[in-house]
C-alpha cells in the first residue's frame, strides 16, 4: 500500500533544513509585525480603504506589479515557458506593457481626479447605479472565490513541494492574511506587497544566473532547446504567421487582438485589484508614475519566469509531463519546472530564500482580493445598497469585519475545491468572462460622452452574457473552437483570446446602438469623467526627464527592441 | 511613520546574514549531497550581496527622532 502510495503521489521535491525554516518563520513574524505596526494608522475610511492616499510613485507602482505576481502565476508561466517555449513571454511584454502605459497615460487621470473609491465606483459616476451594481456583485464574489481556488492550489503545491499538510497551509496562510489585512488595511497588504516584490527577486534572480552559467550562455541554451524541442521554442513572433508554426497553436491576430488590445487592457486597467493599488497614490504624477515604474519592471520578470523554464528545457534530466499525465504516473509536470531548478542549485538558506519568496507570492495575491473585496463590498454593495447612513467608523468596521468574512469564504471554496476539483475551471472561467467586456464599457465611458447609461449596462451585460455563451457552446461541442478562433488548428489558449475579442466587440456594438438610441447626459454631467469634458490636472512644472510621458517614452523603446531582439 | 524600504532592508539584511552563515557552514563542512555548481558557493556571494544591500537600507531609512 505505501508503495502505491508513493507511486501515486510523487515524493516531495525538496527538503528543508532548519536555517530554510528559520527564514520561512522570520517572514511570517515581519509580516506580522508590519500588520501590528500598521494598526493605528488604519481608523478612517480613507486610510483603510485606500491607504491614506499618501503612496510615492515607487510604492504604488512596485505593489502594483506584485499584486499580479503571485507564486501560482510565477510557477504557471515557469511551466508555460517549458511547455511553449518563449512566446510565453508575451503576457508579460506585448501582454501587458502597451496596456500598462495606456492606464497611466489616459485612463489614470481620470479615475484619479473623479476620486472613485474603486472602478465599479467609476461606472457609477459615468453610467448610473445599474452598471455598478453589476460589476460590484460579480467582482465581489468572483475576487473570494479566485481567492479560495488560489489558496487550494497553493496548499496542494506546498503539499507537493514540502510535503505540509493541506490544512496546515491553509489556515496559517490565511490566519495570517486576515490578521495584517484586518489590523492595517490597504496600506498593510501593500507595504507587505512591495516586500514580496524584493523577497521574489531575491528568491529567484539565482536560477537564471546559475542556470546560463551551467547552460554556457544563452547562444548555447538556444542550440541545446532546439536539439531537445524546437527551434521555435526561441522565437517570440516569427512562427506566429499561421495558428501550426508554433507550439502554442495560436497566430499573431490573437496576440494582438485578444491578448494585447483585448484581455491585457481589460486586466491592468479595469481589473481592481491591480488599480486600487495606483488609487492609493499620493498625487496625480505619482498616479501615472506607477504603472510606468511597474511595467519597467514587468519587462523584466521574465528572466525569473520564461528564463528557468527554458532553462528547465535544456539542463533537467527528466522529461517534464502536462498535469494530467503526471497525476497518473508520479512524472514531474511542467508546473514543477521552477521548484525543481530551485532544487537544483538552491543550498540551505537560498532554497528557505526561494520557498519564502512562493508563500510571500500566494499571500501577498491573496491579501489584494481580500483588500480589494473588502472596499468593493463596503463602498460599492453594503453602502448604496443597504445602509447608506452609516459614520465613517461604522463603514471602517464593516471593513475589517468584511476582511474576516472574505477570508472565512475563501477558506470555504479551497475546502470546496479539495472536495470538487472541476470547480477550479469553472471558477476561472468565470473570472475570465467579466474582463474584457468591462474593458468595453468603461474606455467607452472614458472617450466618448455620447455613451449613455442604458448603453453602458446593456453592454456590458450582453458582452459578458456572449463570453458565457461562447465558452459553454466550445464546452459542449470542442469542436466548436475552429469557428470561435476562426481555424481549425487553433488550441486552447487561443479559445480565450478569441472569446475576449468577440465578446469587447459585441460590448462595444451594444453599447453604441443602444447610446444612441437613449438621451445622453448634458456635458456638465459629464465634467471630469469623460475625455474633452475634462481638463487633465497637469503633473506640474517640471523637467522633462521627471514627467510621466517622457518614462513612458523610455519603457515602449525598450519593450520594442526587446520584441525585435528575440523575434 | 517608518519607511516600507526600512521593513525591506530588515529583511534582506536578516535572510542574507542567515543565507551567508549557511553558504559558510557549507564552505567549511561540505554535504554529502551537494547541488549543481555548489563549486560556485552561490550562497557565500548572495548571501553576501543581500546583507550588504539589506543592512544599507536600514541604515539609510532607519526610524530617526524628529527634531523638536
Amino acid at each position: 500500500m505505501t508503495n502505491l502510495y508513493a507511486f501515486i503521489v510523487p515524493a516531495r521535491l525538496v527538503h528543508l533544513s532548519a536555517v530554510d525554516v528559520v527564514i520561512v518563520v522570520f517572514y511570517f513574524a515581519l509580516v506580522l509585525a508590519i500588520g501590528f505596526y500598521l494598526r493605528g494608522r488604519a481608523n478612517t475610511g480613507e486610510d483603510f480603504f485606500m491607504a491614506g492616499r499618501e503612496m510615492t510613485a515607487w510604492v504604488a507602482g512596485l505593489s502594483f506589479l506584485s499584486a499580479n505576481l503571485g507564486a501560482l502565476e510565477l510557477m504557471g508561466w515557469a511551466g508555460s515557458a517549458y511547455q511553449y517555449g518563449i512566446l510565453a513571454t508575451h503576457w508579460y511584454w506585448i501582454g501587458a506593457i502597451p496596456a500598462m502605459l495606456f492606464l497611466a497615460l489616459v485612463m489614470m487621470p481620470f479615475y484619479y481626479i473623479s476620486k472613485t473609491h474603486s472602478v465599479p465606483g467609476y461606472l457609477k459616476l459615468r453610467f448610473g447605479e445599474p452598471a455598478r451594481a453589476v460589476s460590484a456583485v460579480s467582482f465581489a464574489f468572483m475576487t473570494v472565490l479566485m481567492s479560495g481556488v488560489n489558496m487550494f492550489a497553493m496548499a496542494k503545491v506546498m503539499q507537493i513541494v514540502l510535503g505540509w499538510d493541506i490544512n496546515f497551509s491553509i489556515w496559517v496562510s490565511s490566519l495570517t492574511v486576515a490578521v495584517y489585512v484586518t489590523l492595517g488595511g490597504l496600506r498593510s497588504a501593500i507595504f507587505n506587497e512591495v516586500l514580496q516584490f524584493f523577497l521574489i527577486w531575491a528568491g529567484a534572480l539565482l536560477i537564471p544566473i546559475l542556470g546560463l552559467y551551467e547552460a554556457g550562455g544563452w547562444t548555447n541554451l538556444k542550440l541545446q532547446i532546439a536539439q531537445r524541442a524546437s527551434d521555435q521554442y526561441v522565437h517570440l513572433w516569427s512562427g506566429l504567421g499561421s495558428f501550426t508554426d508554433n507550439p502554442m497553436g495560436i497566430n499573431w491576430i490573437g496576440i494582438v487582438f485578444g491578448l494585447a488590445a483585448v484581455i491585457s487592457m481589460g486586466y491592468w486597467t479595469t481589473d481592481f485589484l491591480v488599480v486600487q493599488r495606483i488609487l492609493a497614490a499620493k498625487d496625480i504624477r505619482s498616479a501615472e508614475m506607477a504603472p510606468i515604474i511597474g511595467a519597467g519592471f514587468k519587462m523584466f520578470v521574465p528572466l525569473i519566469v520564461i528564463l528557468p523554464g527554458l532553462l528547465g528545457l535544456a539542463v533537467l534530466p527528466m522529461k517534464l509531463v502536462p498535469e494530467s499525465v503526471a497525476a497518473a504516473t508520479g512524472m514531474h509536470s511542467y508546473n514543477d519546472v521552477l521548484p525543481l531548478m530551485l532544487a537544483r542549485y538552491c543550498g540551505p538558506g537560498l532554497l528557505g530564500l526561494g520557498i519564502t519568496a512562493l508563500i510571500a507570492g500566494f499571500m501577498s495575491g491573496m491579501a489584494g482580493n481580500v483588500s480589494a473585496f473588502t472596499t468593493v463590498w463596503t463602498y460599492d454593495i453594503y453602502r448604496p445598497l443597504i445602509n447608506s447612513k452609516g459614520t465613517d467608523h461604522h463603514y471602517v468596521n464593516m471593513g475589517r469585519w468584511t476582511t474576516v468574512i472574505g477570508v472565512l469564504i475563501s477558506v470555504g471554496t479551497a475546502y470546496l475545491v479539495m472536495q470538487f476539483a472541476s470547480i477550479m475551471d469553472y471558477v476561472q472561467a468565470l473570472f475570465s468572462f467579466f474582463i474584457a467586456p468591462l474593458f468595453g464599457t468603461v474606455i467607452l465611458g472614458m472617450l466618448w460622452k455620447r455613451a449613455t447609461g442604458p448603453g453602458g449596462f446593456l453592454g456590458l451585460l450582453c458582452g459578458t452574457l456572449s463570453s458565457i455563451g461562447m465558452w459553454a457552446w466550445v464546452k459542449a461541442d470542442p469542436s466548436a473552437l475552429r469557428y470561435v478562433a476562426l481555424s481549425p488548428h487553433a488550441k486552447a489558449l487561443a479559445q480565450d483570446m478569441f472569446q475576449a475579442l468577440w465578446s469587447f466587440l459585441v460590448c462595444v456594438i451594444v453599447t453604441v446602438v443602444v447610446s444612441l438610441a437613449t438621451k445622453p447626459k448634458t456635458d456638465a454631467e459629464l465634467t471630469g469623467l469623460v475625455y474633452g469634458l475634462t481638463t487633465v490636472p497637469s503633473v506640474g512644472d517640471i523637467p522633462v526627464y521627471q514627467k510621466p510621458v517622457f518614462w513612458a517614452g523610455v519603457v515602449a523603446l525598450v519593450f520594442l527592441i526587446l520584441n525585435i531582439l528575440f523575434w | 511613520m517608518v519607511s516600507i524600504w526600512f521593513f525591506i532592508g530588515i529583511s534582506l539584511l536578516v535572510n542574507g546574514v542567515l543565507i551567508l552563515g549557511a553558504g559558510l557552514y557549507e564552505y567549511w563542512h561540505p554535504p554529502a549531497e551537494q547541488v549543481v555548481l555548489y563549486n560556485l558557493h552561490a550562497s557565500v556571494w548572495w548571501g553576501a550581496l543581500m546583507t550588504l544591500i539589506g543592512g544599507w537600507y536600514s541604515y539609510h531609512f532607519k526610524p530617526r527622532q524628529k527634531k523638536a
